[in-house]
């Protein structure tokens, strides 16, 4: 771990100026990723910023009716606040489906949209990564992908976003929301938030430099039945193979979203409009495109009968 | 005490302490947090120095050039060791590949340098900061191409072996199965990785260490440094876990040693957990070729088996045959190993190294013969049971209850609950399945030696240089002593882990456990008589008892009877002939139930039980630990353990703990253990076996069967994963 400087912040606006004073910092909360990041020194901020003063940790309703979610709402916070778990069941359920209860009581809300890839080829520092080193190469290209993304992926880099909690929100059509160096806010929709690898893979979201995530905006409760599935090697700790976040309406109407199979959660509107279409046709509609590799092809399989799975589960709650 | 006969009765069959599931007596020091594992001997050693291990980051090649010079001006930083300053190493023989590289490369990972500086977070640093240029050179990193160049290796066991007319008799068969399965390579991943603390004083080194086997290393470190086994102590008094993968002198240990040599002062290194699974051993990857013949009635008579695995050169092949030849009955039978070089990290030994792979063969051909055959596979395995080395019939087994084993399986299990035919039961999302499979695992003996005293207090002391890996030999050792000596567990203090103490068996190959404690035995055998000689009386008559010694109407407290000054003895226990005589083997029946989801193939076990034969239980508490570990690994074997090699690298690319699956506690359910009530006198004075590896040895194959079982997909490649069954199952409904 290279030596750093440390602050502590007072506020948000004062978090992200700070930031723009110190080109290459990085905020800190729970410190689930970062820490492991900063010890394997793929990342090697010279500044942190220490976030977890500020007054960012609350869950309130908004005027909309819907909810705003303070950054530093711990996971374990969010998955259990009872409003959340009755008309966001779907961020509860993914929240709880991801890392582990002592992992979860640490990590915050925007740490979490921020969280890494696992490609196994980015944690090792001896291999060429686009993604931790522009232009060194993909690795995993041609090796090992099994893990990796059947879609959204670029020739310079397959990895994926490999969290729940971003899969549910970009289901639920949630706002993520920042402040800037300057001062300025602004409102991230989280279909905008992660980007896609293209040919700047190191570059995971939308914000810039210096700028810091306040908190996030669930729109009014939508209804529905509301299903998280994560299919995984084992049945707890670990990253989905395919995980599907799915609100079905009582007339089958619906949206869904796919973790495990892209550089960000994976929605496609015209694959909403096929719920009542049955799972191969949204599937057919999500994976459009789709390019897989050879380890992981059996990705598409296995999202159309997760979905078919799922669309049956809601069907029999409805 | 030479131990050429079976055992007649001894103090051992009282069983008033041994045989009785005590509490392990370093738990309080386990579940406190104040055992102390060898790198956190701060009690020991003051203010250590900290190494970090520069590994080579490329497979096959060699340093062209290093560059050490923002390194060695990093902060804090005290030494620098490579190949070029280390001075002349020569190599132990119980490795491979040499522990520090340089110029050549033999594998991903071996170190090449260890940076010591005043703290961890400056040594890890200030690693980063050394450059080395290599010169990648191609090399042979997959099994299956290398399979073809694979020869005959030279083993212990022999790499063909053929009784009858094999060829012949398979032909002849009216029932026959031909099929190949692969296993993948595995890693120990314990949960302690290797570390060391090593101190100089003048040309003596000590070595607080994690390791099984507290001799081996020691002679090997020597080795290594050449310098004298006498001018090394190796102290290795906790280890957190081992599996195999530390049976042998690694990388931290030299590192440790070189370090604190060129740093002045005692250093300590760990291996980097991203950095263990290459730079450290690894259970190596098999291709299996099983073929049965049998009579419609379910003989077999026929059996062959050939196994390939690769090593580095100069390595050793994973000895997967070694059950089929004594596991069940056939008059013609076949095996054969065949090596290939590969330049994939070192290949060695993984809990019941040989059986464990083996079995994971082996008991899926058996489910699909007695499917074939249309015959419940208990009853299959039943039909070909033996009682003799089928090779050597004259040969019988000390003991063998493999058939009880099945039979009070399938009955405490309700394997009448299984369907014969696959795929029929159903629960919700979940098509379930039932699968058996044999557990067999050879009993090794070794000799071990200890020494036991007693001081005017009455308190026994035995000092051994036995390890406990987790396995509970502190307490079976302490039960032992009480034992033998008529005193309460309280009364025995036990030392362990320390190459000053007598050497021992160690702990490997499931020996551990039978044979320090038979050490243990000649020791307080030895003691006895010494302190019926000192007193005038016969050993005949005398009996210790309650903490006292008494013959006739004389008795006196075990303190008393020690005298003012104490008294030490010391002995070892050595093996006859005995295992030439009879064939000396452990036996387990595993019986599966599973889950796997009709939609996504995720496979979930539901019921786990083990039923076991495998002589006296010593500590059934200890033991049940034992064997309930050892079915998780085979859970972890089953279904998710495998190290992904990029065969353009030359390594294993998920190289830590959140890449390499092993079972969390979500994926464990009930899990039932049975120990047959035995005894084996052919074994040792206790009468005992081991029962750490047969544990694992079936349990992956009995889910591989209960898998097919749920869903009528046969898959032969390990691990059993979702992808591999997709493609195979029904629509979603």
């Amino acid at each position: 771990m290279n030596p750093f400087t440390f602050e502590r912040a007072n506020s948000a606006v004062a978090a992200a100026a700070s930031a723009g004073r110190h080109p290459g910092a990085r905020f800190i909360a729970g410190g689930t990723n970062l820490l492991d990041l900063m010890k394997l020194q793929i990342e090697t901020p010279a500044h942190l910023i220490d976030v977890n003063g500020l007054d960012l940790n609350r869950i309130e309703r908004t005027a909309e009716g819907g909810l705003h979610i303070g950054a530093l709402v711990r996971n374990s916070d969010l998955a259990s606040d009872a409003r959340v778990r009755r008309n966001y069941a779907l961020l509860s359920r993914a929240l709880l489906s991801g890392a582990s209860a002592q992992l979860r009581n640490k990590a915050t809300t925007a740490g979490n949209l921020l969280q890494r890839t696992r490609c196994p080829y980015f944690y090792d520092s001896s291999q060429p990564c686009n993604k931790r080193l522009p232009g060194s190469g993909c690795s995993a290209i041609g090796g090992i992908s099994r893990q990796l993304a059947i879609i959204g992926a670029s020739a310079d880099c397959i990895a994926t976003y490999p969290g729940d909690m971003a899969v549910a929100m970009r289901a639920l059509d949630a706002v993520v929301e920042t402040v800037q160096p300057d001062g300025e806010t602004r409102r991230i929709p989280i279909a905008d938030f992660h980007r896609l690898p293209g040919i700047s893979p190191h570059v995971d979201t939308a914000l810039l430099p210096g700028e810091l995530i306040t908190g996030v905006t669930l729109p009014a409760p939508v209804g529905g039945i509301h299903v998280y599935r994560k299919v995984r090697d084992r049945a707890s700790y670990a990253f989905a193979l395919v995980s599907v976040a799915a609100i079905v309406q009582p007339d089958g109407r619906g949206r869904v979203a796919l973790g495990g199979v892209a550089p960000r959660p994976w929605r496609v509107e015209a694959a909403d409009a096929e719920m009542m279409n049955g799972a191969k046709a949204v599937a057919a509609k999500l994976l459009l495109g789709a390019q897989p590799t050879t380890q992981n092809t059996f990705k598409l399989k296995l999202v159309e009968r997760t979905l078919a799975a799922v669309l049956n589960d809601a069907r029999a709650l409805s | 005490m030479k131990f050429d006969r079976p055992a007649t009765s001894n103090p051992i069959d009282r069983l008033r302490v041994v045989g009785k599931p005590a509490d392990r007596i370093d738990g309080p020091l386990k579940t406190t947090g104040t055992a102390r594992y060898a790198y956190e001997r701060d009690d020991a050693v003051k203010s250590p120095a900290y190494g970090c291990i520069v590994a080579a980051s490329i497979a096959t090649g060699r340093i062209e050039s290093m560059d050490l010079s923002a390194a060695s001006a990093a902060p804090g930083v005290l030494a620098i060791v490579t190949a070029l300053n280390a001075g002349a190493l020569g190599k132990g023989e119980k490795n491979t590949a040499r522990l520090l590289g340089g110029p050549e490369i033999q594998h991903y990972h071996q170190a090449v340098a260890v940076v010591v500086a005043t703290t961890f977070e400056q040594a890890r640093a200030a690693a980063e900061l050394v450059h080395v240029r290599y010169v990648s050179t191609t090399g042979a990193y997959s099994l299956e191409l290398a399979r073809s160049s694979a020869t005959a290796p030279k083993s212990d066991d022999p790499a063909d072996t053929a009784i009858g007319d094999f060829a012949g008799a398979f032909s002849a068969a009216s029932v026959r199965l031909d099929a190949t399965y692969t296993t993948p390579d595995q890693s120990h991943a314990m949960m302690e990785p290797h570390a060391s603390t090593a101190a100089w004083n003048g040309d003596a080194l000590t070595l607080w260490t994690s390791t099984q086997m507290v001799d081996w290393t020691r002679k090997d470190l020597a080795a290594t440094l050449g310098i004298p086994k006498e001018k090394v102590r190796v102290i290795s008094t906790f280890i957190g876990g081992g599996f195999g993968g530390k049976l042998f002198l690694r990388a931290d240990a030299l590192m440790a040693a070189l370090g604190a040599r060129a740093a002045g002062r005692p250093v300590k290194v760990a291996i980097a957990r991203p950095v263990v699974f290459n730079n450290t051993t690894h259970r190596p990857a098999t291709i299996q070729r099983i073929r049965i013949g049998a009579r419609q009635d379910g003989t077999i008579t026929a059996i062959g088996h050939e196994s390939w695995s690769g090593d580095l050169r100069g390595g050793g092949p994973e000895t997967a045959v070694a059950q089929t030849r004594l596991l069940y009955a056939g008059a013609n039978r076949m095996t054969s190993m065949r090596l290939a070089v590969l330049d994939l990290p070192e290949g060695s030994s993984m809990r019941a190294p040989g059986e464990a792979s083996g079995l994971m063969a082996l008991e899926i051909a058996l489910d699909e013969m007695a499917e074939t055959l249309a015959m419940d596979p208990v009853e299959f395995r039943i039909v070909n049971d033996t009682q003799v080395d089928p090779e050597k019939p004259e040969r019988p087994f000390s003991q063998r209850r493999l058939i009880e084993c099945l039979q009070t399986g399938a009955e405490r299990f309700g394997w009448s609950r299984r369907s014969a035919k696959p795929g029929q039961l159903r629960e919700g999302r979940w098509q379930l399945g039932l699968g058996v499979a044999a557990g067999f695992r050879n009993n090794l003996v070794m000799k071990s030696a200890a020494q036991v005293g007693i001081d005017p207090t009455g308190l026994v002391t035995v000092a051994t240089d036995m390890t406990d890996i987790g396995t509970g030999s502190y307490t079976i050792i302490a039960q032992t002593a009480a034992e033998m000596m008529g005193v309460p567990i309280e009364r025995v203090a036990v030392r362990l882990g320390d190459s000053a103490s007598p050497v021992s068996a160690g702990s490997g190959g499931q020996w551990g456990g039978n044979s320090s404690t038979a050490g243990v035995y000649a020791a307080c055998i030895k003691l006895r008589t010494e302190i019926a000689r000192r007193h005038g009386w016969d050993i005949e008559d005398t009996v210790f008892e309650d903490g006292q010694v008494r013959t006739g109407d004389r008795r006196m407290t075990l303190g008393e009877a020690a005298g003012a000054s104490g008294i030490v003895v010391e002995d070892m226990i050595e093996y006859g002939n005995l295992a030439k005589e009879f064939q000396q083997s452990t036996f387990a029946a595993h019986f599966v139930e599973v889950g796997v989801d009709a939609a996504t193939a995720e496979i979930r076990v539901r019921g786990m039980l083990a039923v076991c034969a495998a002589g006296r239980i010593l500590n059934p508490k200890t033991a049940r630990s034992q064997v309930i570990g050892a079915m998780t690994m085979g859970v972890g074997a089953a279904l998710m353990e495998e190290l992904l090699i990029d065969k353009r690298r030359g390594f294993f690319v998920n190289h830590d703990l959140a890449g390499y699956e092993v079972p969390v506690h979500a994926d464990i359910p009930h899990q039932e253990v049975v120990f047959l009530d035995e005894t084996d006198p052919v074994s040792s004075p206790m009468k005992a076996k081991g029962v750490g590896e047969l544990g694992l040895c079936g349990v992956a194959a009995a889910l591989a069967n209960a898998i097919y079982n749920a869903t009528g997909v046969r898959v032969r490649e390990y691990p059993i994963t979702l992808d591999k069954l997709l493609d195979r199952l029904p629509e979603v409904a």
